[in-house]
């Protein structure tokens, strides 16, 4: 069944169309990757779905109901979670702190801990830092945080924006055996890349983005070898 | 030790509107002009929630004063949630100076609003605080002093505790930090805003039925001084940062108690605007601003 679903979106910021007709699709357990080049509008294929901007026409769904008109908060109380570009920790936060906002919509603060403590073992390094700000992690340690934040909220579905990021290729690895993880515990996930390669090694199918529009969609490991992807989005690495 | 208990009382006022001061710009980056007013609005609840009541026994004037100070904070709160909501909302996203002639404009309206209503001349507050003077290690104390003292310091410490301690004073400091990242945790900005700013007014109200029942007279103009006192102090602790704020309330009542007395009382008002300009071009953080060390 379809977690998520996009129904030819279009988007506008201004008199700017930065989205020109999205259409896809994730299901239940999923990992979905989504490539394309910078701007082609993959962040804000996620921001549409996360409420933070509205669309013009088309249709998303989440969980078998419509959030084209709903609230960033009502998306995530449905159980979708966005983890930012950039990962827009909580600088001046601590660690815990930044993982307890993770968990601002669950009323039980017992859950809350338990999900926390549950982070705590996937991500042991957030573990020896919790009261530490949270700005004063490196790169890798506040993606783990990112993913981590989102963690605590209980989401069915994970949207992940370039995690890979500014990371050297040890941590890049790190980040995805944690996405591939979250995964196997049964939680969907749409993973944007630009790193083509370190994504579709991680993905069931991939969609590409090209100007605003969804272009290309297939099997991951078909892609791998698609010439159209290999040549423009693989290079010769 | 006199100039330090003045410097400490008039401090703990300006502490406790710089508190809303701050908090509203921390949260959406808007410098309240109307926020002094509060103050005002604040005292002239007090006297309109104390006359309809009637006479009080002077004998009860402590117990009935908390009474109409959680009334009056309250109403104070209330008012500074529909400014926002009817006035500031609507005009979020819109350049900056449009926002600060607003507030410009909600501040005239509330001072000749009250004006209008109660009338230009000052006016006589029912109560009055009066209680003898006495000695304590060297200054000259009163009971009503040391009361109000209490009071404000109860009210910041139980600021400071929500604002550390629970889910929305987290989502507070969250939103002042990245607007959008706290929409993606799931948090109603909106009505994050809308506690802050109830909290922040009805602290300001607070003061402001403190001051009329201690200095007796409350007028349409009296949140004025105040309120761009408030904003040095709040802009000395570092704008946005809620110790910082109380901080910089006790700084700046220190600087007007010790440049009172050395250079005489003429120069108070001058000495606060001084220690403004000055930490606007030497230091604009403020003593507490800039603790973040950032590592990319
Ligand atoms: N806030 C914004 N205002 C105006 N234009 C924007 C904004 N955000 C993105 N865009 C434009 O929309 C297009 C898609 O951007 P984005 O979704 O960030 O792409 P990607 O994430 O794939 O790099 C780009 O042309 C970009 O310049
Ligand atoms: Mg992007």
């Amino acid at each position: 069944m379809a977690m998520l679903e996009f129904q030819d979106v279009e988007v506008f910021y201004g008199k700017v169309q930065a989205l020109r007709g999205i259409s896809l699709n994730v299901d239940e357990g999923e990992i979905v990757a989504l490539l394309g080049n910078n701007g082609a509008g993959k962040t804000t294929t996620l921001s549409t779905a996360s409420a933070l901007v509205r669309l013009h026409s088309g249709s998303v769904r989440f969980a078998g109901k419509d959030i084209s008109k709903a609230h960033p908060w009502n998306v995530v109380d449905a159980g979708l979670i966005h983890v930012p570009e950039g990962r827009r920790i909580f600088s001046t936060l601590s660690v815990l702190e930044n993982l307890q906002l993770g968990g601002y919509l669950v009323k039980d603060r017992a859950t809350v801990a338990k999900r926390i403590e549950r982070v705590y073992e996937l991500l042991p390094l957030l573990a020896e830092r919790r009261t530490q700000q949270g700005g004063t992690l490196s790169g890798g340690e506040q993606q783990m945080l990112a993913i981590g934040r989102g963690l605590v909220a209980g989401p069915k579905m994970l949207m992940l924006d370039e995690p890979s990021m500014g990371l050297a290729p040890l941590i890049v690895a790190q980040v995805m055996r944690v996405i591939s993880e979250i995964r196997d515990q049964g939680t969907a996930v749409l993973l944007v890349e630009q790193n083509a390669r370190a994504a579709l090694k991680v993905t069931d199918r991939a969609y590409v983005i090209d100007n605003g529009a969804t272009t290309i969609e297939g099997r991951a490991s078909d892609l791998l070898t698609d010439s159209r992807i290999v040549d423009a989005y693989l290079g010769n690495g | 030790m006199q100039l330090i208990w003045d410097g400490l009382f008039v401090g703990s006022f300006y502490a406790l509107i710089a508190l809303g001061y701050s908090m509203v710009y921390g949260i959406i980056k808007l410098l309240n002009f109307a926020h002094g007013d509060l103050y005002m609005l604040g005292a002239f609840i007090g006297f309109a929630v104390l006359s309809s009541l009637g006479g009080i026994p002077a004998s009860l004037s402590i117990g009935a004063l908390l009474v109409v100070l959680l009334l009056s904070m309250l109403l104070t709160g209330t008012a500074g949630v529909l400014i926002e909501r009817f006035a500031y909302r609507p005009l979020r996203g819109a350049p900056r100076l449009a926002v600060l002639i607003t507030a410009v404009g909600v501040s005239f309206s509330l001072e000749y609003g009250i004006s209008a209503i109660a009338g230009p001349n000052p006016r006589s507050f029912p109560i009055r605080l009066e209680g003898e003077v006495f000695n304590l290690i060297g200054a000259r104390v009163s009971l009503p002093q040391i009361v109000l003292m209490i009071i404000a310091g109860l009210l910041m410490i139980g600021l400071n505790g929500y604002i550390q301690n629970t889910s929305t004073g987290r989502a507070m400091r969250s939103i002042a930090l990245d607007r959008n990242a706290s929409l993606l945790m799931g948090i109603n900005v909106n009505a994050v805003i809308t506690r802050t700013f109830f909290i922040g007014s009805a602290l300001a109200g607070a003061a402001g039925v403190m001051a009329g029942a201690y200095y007796g007279k409350i007028d349409f103009l009296m949140g004025f001084i105040i309120g761009l006192k408030a904003f040095t102090a709040a802009v000395i602790g570092g704008i946005g940062n809620i110790k910082g704020a109380m901080l910089g309330g006790l700084v700046l009542g220190f600087v007007e108690a010790f440049g009172a007395q050395w250079f005489g009382g003429q120069w108070r008002d001058v000495f606060a605007f001084a220690v403004l300009i000055l930490f606007l071009t030497l230091r604009p953080t403020g003593i507490l601003g800039e603790r973040v060390t950032e590592r990319v």
